[in-house]
């Protein structure tokens, strides 16, 4: 709750809208006991009095009253009138709207179609059908605002119902026994309220308006009570002579809606989880740098990265996502990065060509030579000449990153036109050409598909075309295959693999299976809680694990065609990344662990082709 | 040994694009009428790819979708009352994805105490003492349980929904696809206390996953379903070594394994069949190098090959 204001304090323009509304709630609340005039008293000897004078702060209007004593009466009937009908459309509207979502079929379509037929109507028609009907009044203009808001309610949450009802705790808690009614009340509602919150936040303004309008046409507050809507529409026929009556409700009309508005706008900010990071900013194009010395490139390869360190800085916390990390990967060749969730291998991935979000991301340190040339803290367009030219990534999930509206040959051209002048038929004919050599049937009926008529395994090969379309010198593969059938997943493997043998090309391929490393990668670097723990040709890493965290990874990782055993499970968890234990970070889970383990920093060590972190190494590197 | 689980002819059909009134545009035959039954105490592993109707199984069999056709069994007495509150004591199920399946707005404790409470009527004391006794069999510390869901690593609140389904003292359990969520090193951990619980309280376990490997080691019989059809049933340490059917022998072979070359067990461009345009005879055919005419006409039934397993194949593999 203090994260939530201190989030909405941030957003100077809410903070103000919420100081004017908080200001005009307080004079609203406190209206009955300010020693004012009485409001509905009339004196025609002072009609139109200006304002300023004595007696009269705000003036009178034509019928002499005090405009003051009208106003806050007036703002006070219209914030509560306002006010109830946001609160009785937000409670009908959610109710049919989480209905309609949690039951679906027949009963969602029927409703949703009734709703349908509301919105269908004008709303200020409807609202003045309804008051017709109902005849004119301040509460049956009340109903007619809340009923017009209903269908508004009923659709957004709606929306959000359907999407939790699918959710899997709500097939839990039917499984534990729980009813409908229950569900609803217990499951559902508990995490629909936030939008309603934000949902009434944003529309309450209107309410306000919607009221004063049906009072500005006679149809609300019957004279001679006030309320900021019959003020305006009174004061209309004076609006030349004395126009002071028609601004002072106005500009109280005004100042409430912006200030509603404007804070509604701060409350949805700070309740979005996408902006809870504590960025209220869109992330910049490329990774920040902050770093003091550039380390000189050493040895060879393609790509070499020197001791790259990538931190992630929220709040007062500082999240060493990777940690002095030294690769390098030659053309032709495959370095598998292998690791568990939060091991730091995908930040490494996304460093190399800035493209860890910022904020929170900072580069801290290292460097990334691509040829000789460091790609960290180079030139935005230097950066994004190189992205997916000469250094393509391909990601896990391709339904996430293929655009859905666009056809993938048109996405594919697009992606050879951004680095080359070519015509767009020559890039249509490439990108055919692209899609036949990731073995796509029918490549140029499948050109003009969309990524949703496209299989899994269909639409990660048109990920890795896309990732081939500029004859890159490096793919970067995060985890390709995880999200793919195991039939589809040696599909695609082999493809890759045929793909750099024919093209010399780089890979570096992140992953958290054994298998598929073993399968595919010439050398694998391990990695633990930021840092390489272990470096070495795949097969020897994987036939004589170095380090203990190795050994033991490999033997929690069932096999097939060992039958049923059971597993050694490591026990513990990876440590946080914000707060690292001193020395070897595996210490707390190892079973060979002493003191010096803890004491400091512990070096890579090399011996020929192999690397380990350990003082105590399952095997003595030659 | 006693059948703890009994399934006749159970089918799943599902309608798309059905309007408001009239007919349904298609049908989707998520399962086709499968028979299936399953010992007290055993692990019956289910592997398929995406696709192949294995969660559907599973939801069918907690009540979390009423089956088109056919009848569930549990322990002898049949489950055809469709109400969750009545499987919920008998059957439960364990889910995929461990945060998603645990209410964001709830403490542990109060996700916990509903099955006791909705399916046993147990009061206050009863709940803590249940629970505390719970937490212990999942090894997890009773200070968890007022917080909340967001604060918990995914094996945690894996062990959580474990202990969810414990609570409501079920005889079997459906785990679907349990630790595929989880990091390798905390998948060990949960399997093995899976394996643990099992022993101590007596469980029988359908054990769903798409990992050949996982399925494999904690098994003692595995199912192999493609397509919505139940292809072959054997033993968990010789299905994957001696196949009958193509497509299991397919699976194993693609499966990457430390110290096999990388080969792609087939040819490149094969895809499923199309659910809504489903091809007549076997759905395998397709991919099958050796299919016939007999294949893709008529579909094969499941039938005895060998001692204990069986493969719906016209044209088997020999050992």
């Amino acid at each position: 709750m203090t994260r939530f204001l201190k989030l909405l304090i941030r957003n100077r323009l809410a903070a103000l809208g919420g100081a004017v509304i908080l200001a005009v709630v307080v004079l609203a609340l406190i209206t009955p006991l300010l020693p004012l005039q009485a409001p509905n008293v009339t004196n025609t000897a002072d009609r139109f009095i200006r304002p300023f004078s004595p007696g009269h702060l705000l003036g009178t209007d034509h019928l002499g009253r005090d405009l003051l004593s009208r106003l806050l009466w007036g703002t006070r009937l219209s914030l509560a009138v306002g006010a109830s009908a946001a609160v009785i459309a937000a409670v009908i509207g959610a109710a049919v709207g989480i209905v309609a979502g949690y039951f679906g079929g027949r009963i969602d379509n029927v409703i949703m179609r009734l709703v349908d037929m509301l919105m269908a109507f004008p709303y200020i028609l409807l609202a003045l059908a309804i008051v017709a009907a109902l005849g004119p009044g301040l509460m049956n203009a009340l109903i007619a605002v809340a009923a017009v808001n209903v269908p508004f309610f009923a659709r957004n949450i709606r929306g959000i119902t359907v999407g939790i009802a699918g959710r899997e705790f709500v097939d839990a808690a039917r499984l534990a026994g729980m009813g409908h009614g229950r569900i609803i009340l217990f499951e559902i509602l508990p995490n629909v309220v936030p939008v309603i919150v934000i949902a009434m936040s944003t529309t309450i303004g209107w309410m306000i308006l919607e009221t004063a309008g049906l009072s500005f046409l006679g149809l609300g507050s019957q004279p001679p009570q006030a309320d900021l809507g019959s003020m305006l529409g009174e004061a209309r026929a004076a609006l030349i002579a004395a126009p002071h009556t028609s601004v002072v409700p106005g500009a109280m009309i005004l100042a409430i809606v912006m200030g509603i508005n404007l804070l509604g706008d701060g409350v949805r900010d700070a309740l979005d989880p996408r902006l809870r990071s504590g960025a209220l900013t869109r992330p910049m194009p490329a990774t920040s740098v902050r770093r003091e010395t550039v380390p000189a490139p050493q040895g060879g390869g393609v790509l070499q990265l020197a001791d790259l360190e990538t931190r992630f800085e929220i709040g007062p916390r500082i999240y060493r996502a990777v940690n002095k990390v030294s690769l390098e990967v030659a053309p032709g060749e495959c370095l598998g990065i292998i690791g568990e969730s939060g091991s730091g291998k995908s930040v490494t991935a996304l460093s190399i060509m800035g493209l860890v979000a910022s904020p929170p991301g900072v580069i801290t340190g290292g460097a990334a030579y691509y040829r000789g040339d460091d790609l960290i803290g180079a030139p935005y367009r230097r950066l994004r000449s190189l992205r997916g030219d000469r250094i393509a990534y391909i990601f896990q999930d391709p339904q996430a990153t293929l655009h859905p509206l666009y056809r993938v040959g048109d996405q594919l051209a697009e992606a050879i036109r951004v680095h080359h002048s070519i015509s767009r038929a020559e890039a249509e004919d490439r990108a055919i050409d692209l899609l036949t050599a990731v073995r796509i049937p029918n490549a140029e009926s499948r050109a003009r598909a969309y990524p949703h008529e496209l299989s899994g395994g269909m639409r990660q090969r048109v990920g890795i075309a896309m990732a081939m379309a500029n004859d890159p010198d490096i793919i970067i593969a995060d985890e390709p295959t995880t999200a793919l059938d195991v039939t589809v997943q040696a599909q695609i493997l082999s493809l890759l693999d045929d793909l750099r043998r024919e093209r010399g090309l780089a890979i570096i391929f992140i992953t958290h299976d054994f298998g598929v490393v073993a399968q595919l990668c010439d050398r694998v670097a391990v990695m633990y809680a930021g840092r390489i723990v272990e470096e070495g040709p795949t097969g020897t890493v994987l036939d004589a694990p170095a380090h203990p965290y190795t050994r033991r990874l490999i033997a929690c990782v069932p096999e097939l065609g060992q039958g049923r055993r059971r597993l050694e499970a490591i026990p513990g968890l990876p440590p946080a990344v914000d707060r690292l234990p001193a020395g070897c970070a595996f210490a707390p889970r190892c079973d060979k662990a002493r003191d010096a383990c803890t004491a400091g920093d512990i070096a890579l060590e090399r011996a020929g082709a192999r690397a380990v972190r350990c003082l105590f190494p399952e095997e003595t590197l030659t | 040994m006693t059948l703890a689980l009994r399934l006749d002819n159970l089918s799943k059909t599902f309608t798309v694009g059905k309007p408001l009134f009239g007919k349904p545009k298609a049908l989707v035959r998520a399962v086709r009428p499968m028979d299936l039954e399953v010992q007290t105490g055993e692990t019956l592993g289910i592997v398929g790819e995406s696709g192949c109707g294995k969660s559907t199984l599973a939801r069918m069999l907690v009540g979390l979708i009423p089956p088109s056709t056919g009848s569930i069994e549990i322990d002898g007495a049949a489950l055809d009352n469709a109400d969750p509150a009545v499987f919920g004591r008998r059957i439960q199920y364990v889910f995929q994805d461990p945060i998603s399946s645990l209410n964001p707005r709830k403490t542990i404790r109060q996700i916990i105490e509903v099955p006791l409470k909705r399916l046993h009527g147990m009061d206050r004391a009863a709940r803590a003492a249940r629970i505390s006794e719970i937490f212990a069999a999942v090894n997890l510390r009773e200070e968890f349980l007022d917080r909340y869901p967001h604060e918990f690593s995914g094996g945690q609140a894996q062990r959580i929904g474990i202990a969810r389904a414990l609570a409501a003292n079920a005889s079997i359990l459906i785990l679907d696809e349990p630790v595929s969520a989880l990091d390798v090193s905390v998948q060990a951990q949960v399997l093995n206390l899976l394996a643990d619980l099992k022993a101590e309280f007596g469980l029988t376990y359908l054990f769903i996953t798409h990992d050949l490997a996982v399925v494999e080691a904690v098994s003692d019989r595995i199912a192999v379903l493609y397509f919505g059809t139940l292809v072959e049933l054997g033993r968990a340490e010789r299905i994957f070594n001696a196949p009958k059917h193509p497509y299991t022998r397919l699976l194993a072979g693609s499966a990457p394994v430390v110290g096999r070359p990388l080969t792609a067990p087939e040819g490149r461009e094969t895809e499923l069949p199309d659910p809504l345009n489903p091809p007549p005879g076997c759905a395998f055919a397709a991919r099958c190098s050796r299919a016939t005419d007999l294949c893709r006409t008529q579909e094969p039934r499941l039938t005895r090959q060998g001692e204990d397993q069986f493969a719906a194949c016209h044209h088997p593999l020999e050992p």
